[in-house]
């Protein structure tokens, strides 16, 4: 249990792209009410859907904000992060539309923040996890490695769709990458502000449809690429 | 006396400049990116029209052949203009974002304003 708090007010962004068979039910999953949160705002950033993903979130009777056009991951988390700016929130939680999270983790991750231990809270699947597949555990320690070698921070799950922000991170962390090459970026900007990070371990589901819809083995070279050009530039 | 080859890279080097001229009178282009493309295209007037300063350069950077120092910075540049595109295209993609980013977050705004009226 959370302890009690003053008001405070967490947003937690789902990212979505065509994910209209799942996302009702993850929705619903959701908690509207921690015990200790003044306000739980849950808001879908559906970005660019072909499907009824926009459709299904209503439906569920949440707030969707929908790129007219798909911009990856890094750029739906972005809005997200400015719809948590513009709400004045204390807490922003992201939250993988595709149901490899675990509703009951988000009270975990923010537990730090609340209690001032952290500002940028990285759900970690791989600190527990038993079960984790082979080649998302070569593909995830290989982004670990990079980011460690290029940006200088440690971590266990650079990847992670499971973050929780203060309210200081949701002001100064500023990332410019729109795919999967954003989360590694988180780190060094959290680094760059002297954010303290935390690692919490999560559960992570991982069923056929969330594997298929995760990060691509194969995009892991282009993102290595952008990642790099960033560098550069 | 010029060779077929020489005429013809000629006719198209004369065409490129052209194009440089016109799109800078159209504003297209800046200035700066129009001397960039003249001074290139002046540069391989010169050669083909004199190939005999490209083999004195060569000779003066260390290098076998006249044609050999065309290829190795004609390489260098083209990798380098590839790498300014890059970086264009993903400055382009990021105004394209926030772009989206504005238009989503204040249709949202809208929807909840309007959740809010009919609430009342």
């Amino acid at each position: 249990m959370l302890p009690a708090t003053d008001k405070v007010k967490v947003v937690i962004v789902v990212p979505a792209f065509n994910e209209s068979s799942v996302i009702y039910n993850v929705l619903k999953s959701i908690p509207k009410k921690i015990r200790g949160i003044f306000l739980v705002d849950v808001v879908v950033v559906n970005d660019g859907s072909g499907d009824n993903t926009q459709s299904e979130t209503e439906r569920a009777g949440f707030v969707t904000v929908n790129h007219a056009i798909n911009r990856g991951l890094g750029a739906a988390i972005k809005t997200g992060m400015e719809y948590a700016k513009g709400k004045k929130a204390d807490i922003m939680v992201t939250f993988d539309g595709d149901g490899q999270h675990d509703p009951s983790d988000i009270e975990k991750i923010i537990l730090p923040i609340i209690q001032k231990k952290a500002d940028l809270v990285i759900g970690s699947r791989f600190k527990k996890s038993k079960n984790v597949p082979l080649d998302r555990f070569f593909l995830n320690w290989s982004a670990n490695f990079i980011t460690f070698l290029f940006y200088g921070v440690a971590t266990t799950d650079s990847q992670s769709g499971l973050r929780a922000f203060s309210k200081k991170a949701i002001t100064l962390i500023d990332f410019k990458g729109e795919r999967m090459d954003f989360s590694s970026e988180i780190l060094l900007e959290a680094k760059r502000n002297n954010l303290k990070i935390e690692e919490v371990p999560i559960r992570a589901i991982y069923t056929e449809y969330s594997r298929k819809k995760g990060q691509k083995n194969l995009n892991a070279i282009p993102t290595f690429f952008r990642f790099l050009v960033r560098l550069l530039r | 006396m010029f060779t077929a080859i020489q005429i013809l890279l000629l006719a198209f080097v004369i065409f490129a400049i052209s194009r440089v001229y016109l799109r800078l009178r159209e504003n297209v282009i800046s200035t700066r990116v129009a001397i960039f493309w003249f001074l290139i295209w002046i540069a391989a007037l010169v050669g083909i029209s004199l190939p005999a300063t490209t083999t004195r350069i060569a000779g003066f950077l260390g290098v076998g052949r006249g044609v050999d120092i065309i290829v190795y910075i004609s390489l260098a540049l083209l990798f380098y203009l590839v790498f300014r595109i890059y970086v264009m295209i993903e400055d382009l993609r990021h105004q394209i974002s926030y772009l989206i980013r504005e238009i989503a977050l204040s249709g949202a705004s809208k929807i909840r304003k309007n959740r809010k009226r009919s609430k009342k």
